[in-house]
């Protein structure tokens, strides 16, 4: 079972040889003439002010939060989805209550205004 | 155990794989161009070969060629592991990509599961690249991104959901031998849950009308306004190569994979999925952008519901 997952680490390693090797054929052709103004962060031709590690909209940290509760909702369900058909209608009901408990908690997000952006 | 001749087989896999990523992106940039072209009675390029065809590869050269600009301020470890945490994942993606009968590098017995999680990682790329470069534009292309990626992230896995119903399993080359009798597209609720799975695959890769984080009228370039040559030209792969994978997921899970008739499997398979990739360019050709107050709204009040009720009534089906 588990040297199934070989290919998988070789991918990973080839996929980072791969990235490795453009950048170093294109360390070797490309030129180098850098100067101050070249390399300041691009600010549309205005001269940068301040730094961009700023505060940010806390809406963001909401949205993150309500995905983590959906995600792991969709964890239980796979495993359910596939063995249904065994398990019968205990299983379904089962999981309607979960379900319901879930979309309980969008409407009450949603309400809430979670997903109205400012 | 692992033998040399064995591992000397699996080296070649892996390295036919990534020569059809490079080639395919490739192809798909080429291909963008000249849909986008034709779509505003332009031609598109023309002068590099046939119609252009060599476009990419003179592309290709010339981003090997250019400087490297490293902006004064970036975080460097970060902004270098970028484009690594960008690509590496999504030629990770293509160990359970069926093309064919016998035609798929592993047909690992998670699958379907195997490939969303591994695609899903690319966000923290798009992240670091958005954060590490000490940019106001990227990093509000990273803030979009992410908090895009994780809201369509859950209608996609709900739709993805509806078919494990019907399919009973989460091998990749199971889900296609499911499809035996009829595509799962024909069925009703797995018709909604293409729909809803598009969509949100749009979405998930930054394609408009979903690509807010890139919007070149507001943000420049998003998260990579600050990347140039060769780091550029990975995002720009990536991105090419996550097109290709949830295009063949879309055709693998819902038109039958390699399945048809006449015509050999894998050739089946990429028409499938090249059709997918077309009517993605399609879309971006001629949809406006999205305003960033209906992305999230769109996603939690419209998706969401639909799929989780869409599961529902399936499971309905399937148990009655």
């Amino acid at each position: 079972m588990i040297a199934d997952y070989g290919y998988v680490g070789l991918f990973f390693l080839f996929g980072i040889v791969f990235v490795a090797s453009a950048f170093i054929v294109s360390w070797l052709l490309r030129p180098r003439a850098a100067n101050p103004v070249k390399n300041s962060p691009y600010e549309c031709g205005e001269a940068v002010k301040g730094n961009s590690w700023i505060q940010f909209n806390v809406h963001y940290y909401l949205i993150a939060l309500i995905f983590v509760i959906f995600d792991v909702e969709v964890l239980f369900l796979t495993p359910w989805a596939i063995i249904l058909r065994e398990l019968g209608h205990v299983a379904y009901v089962e999981m309607l209550v979960f379900i319901a408990i879930l979309i309980f908690g969008l409407i009450y997000a949603w309400k809430k205004g979670a997903f109205d952006w400012q | 155990m692992v033998t040399l001749s064995s591992l000397i087989v699996m080296v070649l896999v892996v390295s036919a794989v990534l020569g059809f990523i490079s080639a395919s992106a490739m192809f798909l940039i080429w291909w963008e161009r000249k849909v986008s072209a034709h779509i505003q009675t332009r031609f598109g390029p023309m002068r590099v070969g046939w119609h252009g065809v060599l476009q990419p590869i003179a592309d290709a050269i010339k981003l090997l060629c250019k400087e490297d600009i490293v902006p004064v301020g970036v975080d460097k470890w970060v902004w270098w592991l970028a484009p690594f945490f960008v690509t590496v994942p999504a030629v990770m993606a293509f160990v359970a990509i069926p093309f064919g009968k016998n035609l798929i590098v592993q047909d690992l017995n998670l699958g379907i599961l195997y490939i969303i999680a591994i695609t899903s990682t690319g966000i923290f790329g798009i992240f670091m690249a958005g954060w590490g470069s000490n940019n106001k534009y990227s990093l509000l292309g990273g803030m979009r991104s992410a908090a895009q990626i994780i809201s369509y992230e859950i209608p996609l896995l709900i739709s993805i959901i509806t078919v494990l119903l019907f399919s009973g399993s989460l091998s990749m080359q199971k889900i296609v031998t499911a499809q035996a009798k009829y595509w799962f597209i024909l069925n009703p609720s797995l018709f909604v849950a293409f729909f809803v799975y598009i969509i949100s695959a749009t979405a998930e890769v930054n394609r408009a009308p979903f690509d807010l984080p890139e919007a070149e009228s507001e943000l420049v370039a998003g998260f990579h306004t600050e990347y140039s040559g060769m780091k550029f030209a990975m995002f720009f792969i990536a991105e090419y190569t996550n097109m290709f994978t949830i295009s063949a997921i879309a055709a693998t899970l819902f038109l039958g994979g390699w399945r048809g008739p006449l015509l050999p499997g894998p050739v089946w398979f990429l028409i499938k999925t090249y059709t997918i990739i077309f009517v993605l360019m399609w879309v971006r050709w001629t949809f406006p952008r999205v305003r960033v107050d209906q992305l999230m709204g769109f996603a939690w009040k419209v998706l969401t519901p639909i799929s989780l009720v869409n599961l529902i009534i399936a499971g309905w089906f399937i148990l009655k």
